[in-house]
């Protein structure tokens, strides 16, 4: 059978830099940190004082009170993000959209960690009788596709795939096969996160996986700097809306780009750490390369997944030369997470559509923070300033926890 | 100090987001007030909460309307 084509004709977002994706894109490309004090809780006591918080939000703009109260803040986080991408879509103004043809791939890292920690919290102080019954389905990772389901009446595939900070990535590239292969004409796709609670920043803090630069949040995501501490814990959600190629032009659809290779793979190596070389990240990318059908020399941009972390920073560099080799000096290189720090799982989410904007506006986004770049970290990491670029296909990468790599490649939409 | 019938209004709409206007003492939560079997345990759970004292399960599954929890709130508190 012949895959078919899938494009994106629909994107929302909440993130550190902005409520949408118009708001995000403007941040990214003016090189605006979205890092500040942590303020959702207490954090006086903590190590690290610092986050990516979704700022400003006003919730009864979208959710109604009673729904807001059963929910916890991820699954808010998501829902709004697909309310935007459909809404930007068109779909909800599209009569003959056929719903059981419609489906959702949205997960996340964590899930709803602050609804537990409170009834925890109340559990202990109370007893199990005052546990809510709306706990696990407040919490549980999948109520995000399942809530966006019920809303918008989309019956078709529904899944959450959770794969630490690779599940945006994976959650795209599992929807754009799902349309590829015929089973939904549409899907709604990305990741959502909150994760910046008392047990959240203190589980990080103590796997020593966080900056702790509190006296200058937002200098405090540097990756490929030499002074770089630890990546920044942060809150937020993209959506994607991906459809057929065909059921797009059909409807009149506008177009963003095209989402072009899908890659996967595993490190096999430690549950937190890479390997020293890239191993797994520079197979990742391989085999989206290899999906594509591309030639690693038509890859332009690379939204890399590149944290802020001593060992995975240089990892990640290092794959790149692998797959790439001589082309990976021409080639664009640049970090996102150093203005809206590390959404985990919503991370490939967002990362994939600055990816998709990058080249339909021609913009190649910033690392900001790079001042002295470290040893062995030598390519074009678009240092500090975005600029204009002529660009055809970008891929982003996303590795998680367990060793697990994702990587998409998208590319402008030419008929 | 208001009245527990009141006080028993106030935490209907605020746990199943109605306005007070559609609170009648002979409104059902599931047929008129829109709760489902989720909301009304936790409508008890906060009304238990509200009169610091504790509803029975076999109690609680009896309470269908606002004057039934409004009787049972002042025969037992």
């Amino acid at each position: 059978m012949t895959k078919r084509r899938v494009v994106i004709t629909g994107m929302g977002m909440l993130s550190p830099v902005g409520n949408d994706v118009q708001a995000s894109w403007a941040a990214i490309k003016a090189g605006r940190s979205g890092i500040g004090m942590i303020d959702r809780f207490d954090a006086s006591e903590y190590n690290t004082r610092i986050g990516g918080s979704v700022k400003d939000l006003d919730l009864n703009t979208y959710l109604s009170p009673k729904d807001a109260r059963k929910l916890d803040a991820f699954i808010h986080y998501g829902l709004i993000a697909a309310q935007q991408a459909v809404e930007d879509s068109g779909l909800d103004q599209f009569e003959q959209l056929d719903r059981d043809r419609v489906g959702v791939a949205i997960g996340s890292g964590i899930g709803g960690l602050e609804f537990i920690e409170k009834n925890v919290i109340q559990m202990v102080k109370s007893g199990p009788r005052k546990v809510s019954p709306f706990f696990v389905p407040a919490s549980v990772i999948n109520m995000v596709a399942g809530n966006t389901a019920i809303r918008f009446g989309y019956r078709g595939p529904n899944i959450s795939i959770v794969t630490a900070c690779t599940t945006g990535t994976h959650n795209i590239g599992y929807a754009a096969r799902t349309i590829a292969y015929g089973d939904a004409d549409v899907m709604l796709a990305g990741g959502s996160e909150m994760a910046t609670t008392r047990t959240g920043v203190a589980a990080f803090s103590a796997a020593r996986a966080l900056s702790t630069r509190n006296d200058e949040p937002e200098k405090a995501s540097r990756p490929w700097d030499r002074d770089r501490d630890g990546f920044v814990l942060s809150d937020g959600a993209g959506v994607l809306v991906l459809e057929d190629l065909e059921h797009a032009r059909k409807r009149g659809a506008t177009i963003y780009g095209e989402v072009i290779g899908f890659g996967m793979s595993d490190d096999a190596h430690h549950i937190t750490a890479p390997p020293e070389d890239g191993e797994g990240a520079a197979r990742s990318m391989a085999n989206a390369i290899r999906d594509a059908g591309l030639e690693p020399s038509a890859i332009d941009y690379i939204n890399a997944h590149g944290t802020s972390t001593q060992v995975g920073d240089v990892a990640e560099v290092s794959a790149v030369k692998q797959v790439f080799g001589g082309h990976a000096s021409k080639l664009a290189i640049s970090s996102t997470k150093s203005m809206t720090g590390h959404l985990l799982g919503a991370a490939g989410a967002v990362e994939a559509i600055f990816s998709v904007l990058a080249v339909r506006d021609g913009v190649l986004p910033p690392t900001i923070n790079l001042d002295n770049p470290d040893e062995g970290c030598d390519l074009d990491f678009v240092a500090n300033q975005s600029r204009n670029a002529d660009l055809r296909v970008a891929l982003s990468n996303s590795f998680g926890f367990g060793g697990t790599n994702g990587t998409l490649i998208f590319s402008r939409y030419e008929s | 100090m208001s009245t527990v019938e009141e006080r028993v209004k106030k935490i209907v709409c605020e746990q199943l987001g109605v306005k007070e206007s559609e609170v009648q003492n002979t409104s059902s939560f599931v047929e008129d007030l829109g709760a489902d079997s989720l909301d009304t345990v936790e409508l008890v759970m906060a009304l238990e909460e509200e009169f610091e004292t504790e509803i029975p399960d076999e109690e609680a599954e009896k309470l269908g309307t606002v004057q039934d929890a409004i009787d049972y709130i002042v025969a037992h508190t």
